[in-house]
């Protein structure tokens, strides 16, 4: 259910100012060795050698809405936009870390303020219009620009200044940061560098985000990524064919991608994914549920299933703690009196029985969380935090603690009251369209009922699920879940900082309402501009351990990323990272591609 | 004479249904709400006479079952130790007709649990889920057809009776209401309603809805019998004598309307179980983790359930005894009503 979460990734917001300085020294990054014949300077990649040709289909749960990266926000649409466009520097979903791409290579100043690019030579856009620093200095005009409203703004502003971006000859461009930034170079990845000969005119028009729709015929639209506009049938299907003008190359000279076409299906659901997928109309597919996982493991015909291990996907159960003021009912007054006592939520935590969200809705492919962070998070996790068993005994211990009692001794329909002598009644809200979170809200809801708290489970339509916990503010509790898109903390910085629109216990204040919350805005404000990794790291495990202490999320388990597809498909390596698996489809080729080419 | 055995027959059959679910607690080995964790979508156990020895036994007994190593829901057979029927145990508690508190089941096993029917994801029985199901289930269709007959025999009975002005806004009405799609209606209506209802609200919810919904087709019957009952030379003399509307309603319009009553109540009854687990199932209906026969079958609208659990199915045919059951009962009915409505018939014409 990738679409039916608030991403923390695209909204992570930068408090950093960029300001000019030019500098002489600097590290130079360049993790692939590289190929230069003259004019082109290919980005050779490591690895099999794979058969050029073959058609790989993929099927997406809905349509993509656009193809233009400038207005993209569901996850269809950015899926389809990363196998057609290219950044300037990449985080290589395998390894976890930045490589050369667009630019061949970078300089970062010692003092950390400024990044100076160079732009691999001879690269054509997917129409074969070359490209040069112009595009990048227009891509990040557009980006910037205030009446686009593009989504990577966020990304490259904060305090209302923007970057600023200079070219210095045809393929060197320089960056500068007013303050330093401790994400580094991971900033540029995922900004499509846009092509300025077509979008020159629609963006001095003002009609950018008109433009880029599926229907856009093929010579209108060009990218720099590996594959481009072919066909689109709508409501069936996207045909995507190879960009022959691609910048790689595998170690044998051969330019990538293997594959002639790629073809995403749309269907309505996940079920018919699978469906999809077991009758083999397409040759791969991801973000599987376990219970689908597991029916589509037991019958493996032709096709491979991997459990790629821990994702970075988190999911919790909050409690409304915004403060509404004077607009609260006194009905949700009372219940908010319990969900702001730190020992009420401490003692929900205690009664969580994590080890069953992972036996029974994960089927074991899972970890259960007690921080933020999840097991895939190897280099930032605060593995210091405690993972207490789950005890009733200790839960009832800090409800008596905080005041609360039972109605009726130890017996089991005893229910619970609070100081006043109300009985504890509270609903969780889940998202209908997610059968693991409403399941894991009644494992909870019967959790709870141990502790005599009689709760609900109300599965509500995804959006306005939102709109109550966002916008109109009036629910008990809800579980949700959340991805990052980066292992740095700062693809949550939306979700910690007490200003922030995924700060969803009490989103976007104005000033933090708590003494915590103030010590992890502080704390994330820190490792933003801090540049040591072992300073960022600390103050991180100090916000992951306010966090696990505080419980404003009380947090439960993450899902392992779960992949499959046709054993003829080679080059196969599902990543923890979006997208799952077609990270890497420039290497993706079909094993005796050319009989798949025939058929 | 066998329409009125036949139609004894299947009244006995369906009580004996009945009183199954309304004592749900006592034939229920388990209590529907409680999760065994370790036990997710155990199938059903099966039920020896015959050891793994091959030595035969009396009582019949069950094997407790194992998870296979390292799988999460392939079971075996554990067969070192059986564990024998017992009969009239004292297990969980639960409240026998709906107050009296009571801890005997009619069977289970000791230091083990027995699936009848096998568990679903959380490791609920199943058959303690299907028969405390069915008394939501069967409630809200008795309750929805009554109500149903009421608003039906009321509005229907005025219609046919002053006719006019009221016979048309009336009738009008009706086929506003049969015209309306009531799914989608139904949808807008859960949409105003505060987030959470409790479980007995929900259940309320459902009954007013589905006859509020439901009263125009039996009025219209009510209104047919009605216009023919009134114009009837009995009537007309019971007129003549000075008999006052009500009086004329009550002795001798109401009882020719019964026949049509009833057979509508026992066709009414199984379509309102049905349209209650319509609703469960989309998840308009009681909320979890209260079981009801839409409820037990909505987890299988995922795909992943439907290939690899087939006990999640065993609900659908529980409804099938019940629904055979009352539209048993309506065809005896009819059967016995029609002789009996020829022949007045043909009296009425000799006029």
């Amino acid at each position: 259910m990738k679409n039916s979460k608030p991403k923390s990734g695209r909204d992570r917001m930068i408090a950093a100012f960029f300001v000019v300085i030019v500098a002489a020294l600097g590290q130079i990054a360049s993790a692939v060795p590289q190929q230069k014949d003259g004019s082109n300077e290919l980005l050779v990649l490591p690895g099999e050698i794979g058969q050029r040709g073959g058609r790989l289909v993929v099927s997406l749960r809905g349509e993509p809405k656009t193809l233009n990266p400038l207005i993209a926000a569901d996850a269809r649409s950015r899926e389809v936009i990363s196998v057609m466009q290219a950044d300037l520097v990449h985080i290589n979903r395998a390894t976890q870390l930045t490589e050369p791409a667009l630019a061949k290579s970078w300089r970062v100043s010692p003092d950390g303020l400024v990044y100076t690019l160079i732009l691999r030579r001879g690269i054509r856009f997917s129409d074969g219009e070359p490209l040069d620093a112009d595009d990048v200095l227009f891509t990040f005009q557009v980006y910037l620009d205030e009446k686009v409203h593009a989504p990577q703004r966020d990304l490259l502003i904060v305090g209302g200044k923007p970057i600023v971006v200079r070219k210095v000859d045809k393929q060197t461009v320089v960056f500068q940061l007013a303050k330093t930034y401790g994400v580094g170079e991971r900033l540029f990845d995922g900004l499509a560098v846009l092509p300025k000969h077509l979008l020159e005119k629609p963006y001095q028009e003002g009609k950018l985000a008109q433009i880029g729709s599926l229907a856009t015929a093929a010579n209108q639209w060009a990218g720099l990524g590996p594959f481009r506009m072919k066909e689109y049938v709508a409501g069936q299907r996207l045909v995507l064919e190879r960009n022959p003008y691609y910048w790689k190359s595998d170690a044998k000279g051969t330019r990538l991608p293997y594959l002639d076409e790629l073809v995403f299906l749309f269907v309505p659901n996940a079920d018919a994914q699978v469906l999809k997928f077991q009758s083999g109309e397409t040759d791969a597919i991801s973000q599987l549920g376990a219970e689908n996982f597991s029916a589509l493991s037991k019958q493996q015909r032709g096709y491979t299933m991997t459990d790629a291990g821990p994702g970075l996907e988190y999911n919790f159960l909050f409690f409304n703690l915004n403060d509404a003021g004077e607009k609260t009912s006194p009905d949700q007054q009372r219940k908010q009196k319990w969900f702001r006592e730190l020992k009420f939520r401490q003692a929900v935590s205690a009664a969580a029985d994590r080890e069953a969200i992972v036996r029974l809705i994960y089927q074991g492919r899972g970890s259960p969380l007690w921080g933020p962070e999840t097991p895939a998070n190897r280099r930032w996790i605060n593995s210091a935090i405690a993972h207490p068993t789950r005890s009733l005994d200790r839960a009832r211990a800090l409800l008596k603690e905080a005041g609360f009692r039972w109605s009726n001794g130890t017996s089991d329909d005893s229910v619970l009251l609070d100081a006043d002598g109300k009985p504890v009644e509270f609903s969780i809200l889940t998202s209908s369209s997610n059968a693991d979170r409403t399941k894991m809200a009644t494992l909870l809801q019967d959790d709870l009922k141990q502790l005599g708290m009689r709760v609900q489970v109300v599965p509500l339509e995804f959006r306005s699920l939102l709109d109550r916990v966002t916008q109109s503010k009036e629910y008990d509790a809800c579980v949700l879940g959340l991805v990052s898109f980066d292992t740095d903390p700062n693809s949550n910085l939306n979700a910690w900082l007490s200003s922030g629109a995924t700060h969803l216990w009490n989103p976007s204040q104005a000033h933090p309402a708590t003494a915590w919350e103030a010590e992890v805005d502080r704390l994330m404000e820190q490792q933003l501009s801090e540049l040591s990794f072992e300073k960022r790291k600390k103050a991180y495990d100090r916000v992951q351990a306010i966090l696990a202490e505080q419980q404003p999320m009380i947090f439960l388990a993450s899902p392992d990323i779960l992949a499959g597809a046709k054993n003829s498909i080679g080059n196969f390596r599902p990543a923890v990272l979006e997208p799952y698996v077609l990270w890497n489809v420039e290497q993706l080729y079909l094993k005796g591609g050319q009989e798949h080419v025939a058929r | 004479m066998t329409a009125r055995r036949s139609l004894t027959k299947w009244f006995v059959a369906l009580c004996v249904m009945h009183g199954i679910v309304v004592c749900a607690g006592f034939f229920a080995p388990y209590d529907p709400g409680g999760q065994d964790r370790r036990n997710p979508y155990m199938p059903p156990m099966r039920l020896h006479l015959q050891d793994a020895r091959g030595q035969l036994h009396l009582r019949p007994f069950v094997y407790s079952l194992k998870l296979r190593d390292g799988s999460f829901d392939q079971y075996q057979e554990d067969q070192t130790t059986l564990h024998p029927l017992q009969f009239f145990l004292s297990g969980a508690g639960y409240r026998l007709l709906g107050f009296v508190p009571c801890r005997w089941h009619l069977f289970g096993v000791e230091n083990s649990r027995i699936y009848l029917l096998g568990s679903d994801g959380y490791g609920r029985d199943q058959f303690s889920r299907l028969l405390f199901g069915g008394q939501v289930s069967l409630l809200a269709g008795l309750l929805g057809a009554g109500l149903t007959l009421v608003i039906g025999a009321g509005i229907g009975s005025v219609a046919g009776y002053f006719g006019g002005w009221r016979d048309d806004i009336l009738m009008r009405l009706s086929e506003l209401f049969l015209a309306l799609p009531w799914l989608y209606l139904l949808f807008a209506l859960r949409a105003f309603l505060p987030l959470a209802v409790n479980p007995l609200q929900a259940f309320f919810l459902i009954i007013a809805v589905i006859a509020a919904v439901g009263w125009a087709r039996p009025a219209r019957l009510v209104r047919g019998v009605v216009l023919s009952a009134k114009e009837r030379d009995f009537v007309r003399a019971a007129r003549g004598f000075g008999a006052t509307g009500g009086y004329l309603w009550r002795r001798h319009i109401l009882p020719e309307t019964s026949s049509v009553l009833w057979t509508q109540a026992a066709i009414l009854v199984p379509q309102y179980v049905l349209a209650e687990m319509t609703l469960s199932f989309l998840g308009l209906g009681v909320p979890e983790p209260v079981p009801s026969w839409g409820n037990l079958l909505s987890s299988l609208q995922q795909y992943s359930v439907l290939v690899s659990y087939w006990w999640m199915y065993l609900p659908a045919l529980a409804m099938v005894p019940f629904f055979v059951g009352y539209l048993g009962i309506a065809s005896s009915l009819q059967e016995r009503e029609q002789p009996y409505k020829v022949d007045r018939m043909g009296l009425g014409s000799l006029t």
